[in-house]
């Protein structure tokens, strides 16, 4: 089979770091080839290499695409080569159509005079092959899931006459369901001849859908892996850092004790816009001192909306219910109550509301617990770095120093800076939303053993994930939401994925 | 991910090539400062050596105290991550509130003097309610209080200008401190005051230079903390000492000093600051932090209706009449500096000084240009070109660090 794409030897600095060094990469036609490494390892680096982000000039080695040498100077000499990426981050504008979006930039247009009838004829055919048939291409973007959102931009991709498809993480934000259809659709472009980058920190849909692996460590090629033999997880965990990870997960030591830090009786929340929408219904739960709670269950079951709505009334409006902290019923209407009581709620989204990212580590590990720092209204900026500095090597935050920006940390160290501002809270009750949400394999274990140390601090933590390995990994005990209401509850001892994932089908079922 | 980023640590060598590396990584801190001083320098050529008389000297401080006054509060309004069109129109409009007071009912000037701060104020909280509470864009909000004030002003003095104002009340833009050791045509306290304030900023730098090395958080190589200092002190002093061969340091002077040392403390070292500028950064996070954001909001609000409730005043005592027209178009020269001063649009970045400075800039530039008798015409081009230069100079200097 002919390589539709070769990188040789690319090697790529920005000041003071060298983020590629040499580095080789085949493609074959028509193969899904998959992308791994650690955040950092240089992943997103030679993707924008590749597609033009980074100019023909700013890097060295070749970029040989259907037999030639390439100089792509810009993302639109890529795109017209047929190599198209599609991000993370979801390029789509909000209150714009469907077919729209498709055609941004490319629009089907006569003299700069749209053709609104070719527009939507050709953007119907396109969703059509994306499996979207049923959407109108009138439809604004919004109103459609965050599955659907990402078949668009597939769709904008065929718009262009794809032959190289290049996904950064596309199934990160989604549920299994939508996940598993990206992929067949990889399969099916695959089956017309498509070829496909697939970079993507979830091993397991790698393994499924990937012919050929190549695993990047530390800004360098460390394998290529044939999957046509099946591959095991370990293997490719192995590559990507350095050694074998013999335990993905700490040592769990019970320390649970009788003692009950947080208990939740009827708690019933609404959408904060459509007033008749019951996100979190008549839920009641309880977690103990020294125990680690896991919440599971899929994406839109309500589990952010109901650790936010404890955390002093965050989301939602007409909350009712009881909580009870430390024996004692409480009322947290501001999330100062929540923190001054002992609550606190380490966010999913470390960007968006977790981390004041124009600032320091210094200035955002303090945040939350000023007044811990200062002597009245004056902040001791002695003490602070103090603080700073002490989280920074209790976590092991990779960092130049305290005074680095966080905008400028990893995935994982930047979920390191949310959670230390959260130690410094020292809270009673510390609610974990998503804690390891891409973030590399090393990153998650340091971040484990946090948990489990809090756990031996006599802490209570509840931690909300949608990886269920993780969470039979670290959890003492689970409860399992759907569709706003807990459907299950188990010692992890006693849960499997499949019986998880069995409990939310079965309630499902139950409700209609 | 390796630890890629070589750190400035500690008992780095403070020599030259370590002092420039320093500075290009601080272009911003640094950039501003040197901004004024090669401006002064090219004024104080262009104009033959009058930019620097006595006379002058003491004029442009003057001329500027208000535009200061009011960039201190826009300063804090633009770190949350709002804006604030009405500060002219208030000042204004409270300037016109005082004559009325004064000169019309005859109320005694203190008494109106604070209730007209009280104005300012509640101006303030008018405007910065709908902000925080309802999340009505501060641009609108504003907007129409620019409206509402000018015209507002207008009704308030029947379209005439009013005054003259008692001479105690003029004092406090147009006097000097007294001196009490008599020497003739010099001012012995001023220069005392100068060299004292000047004194205690160095002292102030060096117990902080300290307490970084004790916590081994310092890497400003020490060739530059003291060219840096020598140099704020050496022209703190000079100033001084030609302010004072006039008739001394004005009023206002020591007005706007306090306020700059309060803000500044206020801004850099108070949980209160702090968390204006996390709110600007990051609301939600600031909100999911435990703080309370609409109040802060509020109260930025407030706090610039006050101070621009003080500029009005001053502004009406230095022309000793309150006009229609006062305050016309202020609100652009506050924004300038605060923004020349190298705060950030989207909120959560900027510094009092840097706001100061950025006000002297443009104060300067202002005095200069008519000093050359260059017209109000090609002023207000240059004026806009050197903001634009300033802000294009700071989203460059972002990109490349």
């Amino acid at each position: 089979m002919t390589n539709i794409l070769e990188m040789r030897g690319i090697t790529k600095e920005f000041p003071g770091v060298k983020a590629l060094d040499r580095v080789d990469i085949a493609v074959a036609e028509g193969e899904i080839h998959a992308l791994c490494g650690e955040n950092g390892a240089g992943k997103s680096t030679l993707m924008k290499v590749l597609s033009g982000v980074y100019p023909h000039g700013s890097y060295t080695g070749d970029i040989v695409y259907d037999g030639q040498v390439q100089q792509f100077g810009s993302i639109r000499d890529s795109e017209a080569a047929g190599i198209i990426i599609i991000h993370q981050e979801l390029a789509l504008i909000p209150l714009l159509s469907i077919a729209e979006n498709i055609f941004l930039g490319n629009e089907r247009a006569a003299k700069g005079i749209i053709d609104w009838h070719d527009t939507n004829a050709q953007a119907r055919g396109l969703l059509a092959r994306v499996g979207l048939g049923r959407e109108a291409p009138e439809t604004p973007v919004d109103q459609l899931g965050l599955g659907k959102q990402q078949l668009v931009e597939i769709a904008k991709a065929l718009s262009k006459d794809v032959r190289l498809l290049i996904l950064d993480e596309p199934t990160s934000s989604l549920n299994e369901q939508d996940s598993e259809k990206l992929l067949e659709l990889l399969l099916e472009f695959k089956a017309r001849g498509i070829t496909s980058i697939l970079i993507s920190h979830k091993l397991g849909e790698v393994s499924k859908v990937a012919d050929t692996i190549t695993v990047l460590r530390d800004g360098a090629a460390v394998a290529r892996i044939d999957c046509r033999d099946g591959v095991s997880e370990d293997r490719i965990i192995r590559d990507m850092v350095g050694r074998a990870l013999d335990d993905r997960y700490p040592p769990k030591i019970d320390h649970a004790t009788p003692e009950i830090a947080m208990k939740v009786e009827n708690w019933t929340v609404h959408h904060p816009v459509h007033a008749a929408r019951r996100v979190v219904d008549n839920v009641s739960f309880h977690v103990r001192r020294g125990e680690v709670l896991g919440i599971a269950g899929l994406m839109g079951a309500g589990r952010t909306e109901l650790a936010m709505s404890l955390f002093g009334r965050s989301y939602g409006q007409d909350i009712s219910g009881n909580v009870e902290i430390g024996g004692r019923r409480v009322q947290m209407k501001t999330v100062r109550q929540a923190i001054d009581i002992g609550l606190a709620y380490a966010t999913e989204d470390r960007k968006g509301y977790g981390l004041v990212l124009d600032d320091t580590i210094r200035r955002n590990v303090p945040l939350a617990r000023l007044e811990k720092i200062a002597d009245g209204m004056v902040v001791d900026s002695n003490r602070e770095a103090e603080v700073a500095e002490m989280y920074r090597g209790r976590l092991n935050i990779k960092s130049s120093s305290i005074e680095q920006e966080t905008v400028n940390l990893s995935g994982g160290n930047q979920q390191k800076v949310v959670l230390s501002k959260w130690l410094f809270a020292d809270p009673d009750v510390l609610i974990l939303d998503e804690p390891t949400r891409g973030i590399d394999v090393g990153a998650k274990y340091e971040i484990y053993c946090v948990i489990r140390d809090l756990a031996a601090a006599g802490k209570a933590v509840i931690v909300i994930s949608s990886e269920l390995p993780e969470l039979l990994g670290i959890t003492d005990r689970l409860y399992v939401m759907n569709e706003g209401r807990f459907v299950g509850e188990m010692p992890t001892s006693e849960a499997s994925q499949e019986r998880i994932m069995a409990t939310i089908i079965k309630s499902a079922g139950e409700r209609r | 991910m390796t630890d890629t980023t070589s750190g400035t640590g500690p008992g780095k060598a403070a020599g030259g090539a370590g002092a420039l590396d320093f500075l290009r990584k601080h272009v911003r801190e640094y950039g501003i400062l040197i901004a004024l001083v090669v401006i002064m320098a090219f004024f104080q050529i262009a104009t033959g050596g009058i930019l620097l008389k006595p006379v002058n000297l003491t004029n442009l401080i003057l001329q500027n105290s208000y535009i200061v006054i009011m960039a201190i509060g826009m300063l804090l309004v633009i770190v949350a991550g709002h804006i604030d069109l009405s500060v002219g129109s208030v000042m204004g409009f409270v300037g016109a509130v005082a004559a009325v007071m004064i000169v019309n009912w005859g109320i005694p000037w203190p008494i109106a003097g604070i209730l007209c701060l009280g104005v300012g104020a509640v101006i303030g909280m008018a405007q910065g309610f709908w902000v925080a509470y309802f999340r009505i864009p501060s641009f609108i909000v504003t907007l129409a209080g620019m409206l509402v004030f000018k015209g507002l002003t207008l009704a308030l003095l029947a379209g005439q200008s009013v005054g003259p104002f008692p001479p105690a009340f003029r004092l406090i833009a147009s006097g000097f401190i007294a001196d009490p050791f008599g020497l003739d045509g010099f001012n012995l306290l001023s220069l005392l005051i100068g060299v004292a304030v000047a004194a205690g900023l160095l002292a102030l730098a060096v117990r902080a230079r300290r307490q970084h090395e004790a916590a081994g958080v310092e890497d400003e190589p020490f060739a530059l903390f003291a060219a840096k200092n020598g140099l704020i002190f050496a022209a703190l002093v000079w100033m001084s000492f030609l302010m004072a061969d006039f008739r001394g340091l004005p009023n206002v002077f020591i007005v706007m000093a306090l306020l700059i040392a309060v803000y500044s403390f206020l801004t850099s070292k108070t949980t209160i600051g702090r968390r204006i500028y996390a709110v600007g950064g990051n609301e939600k996070a600031a909100m999911l932090s435990g703080i309370n954001a609409p109040r802060l909001t509020f109260l930025t609000f407030a706090n610039m209706g006050l101070l621009a409730g003080l500029a009005g005043i001053v502004f009406a005592a230095r022309l000793n009449t309150a006009t229609p027209k006062a305050g016309l178009g202020f609100e652009l020269d506050v924004i300038a500096a605060v923004f020349i001063g190298g705060a950030s649009m989207s909120g959560g970045v900027g510094t009092v000084i840097g706001a100061v400075v950025g006000a002297f800039i443009m104060g300067v530039m202002n005095n200069g240009m008519s000093i050359l008798g260059i017209g109000i015409d090609w002023q207000q081009c240059i004026k806009g070109l050197v903001l634009l230069a300033a802000v294009i100079f700071d989203v460059m200097n972002k990109k490349r660090g």
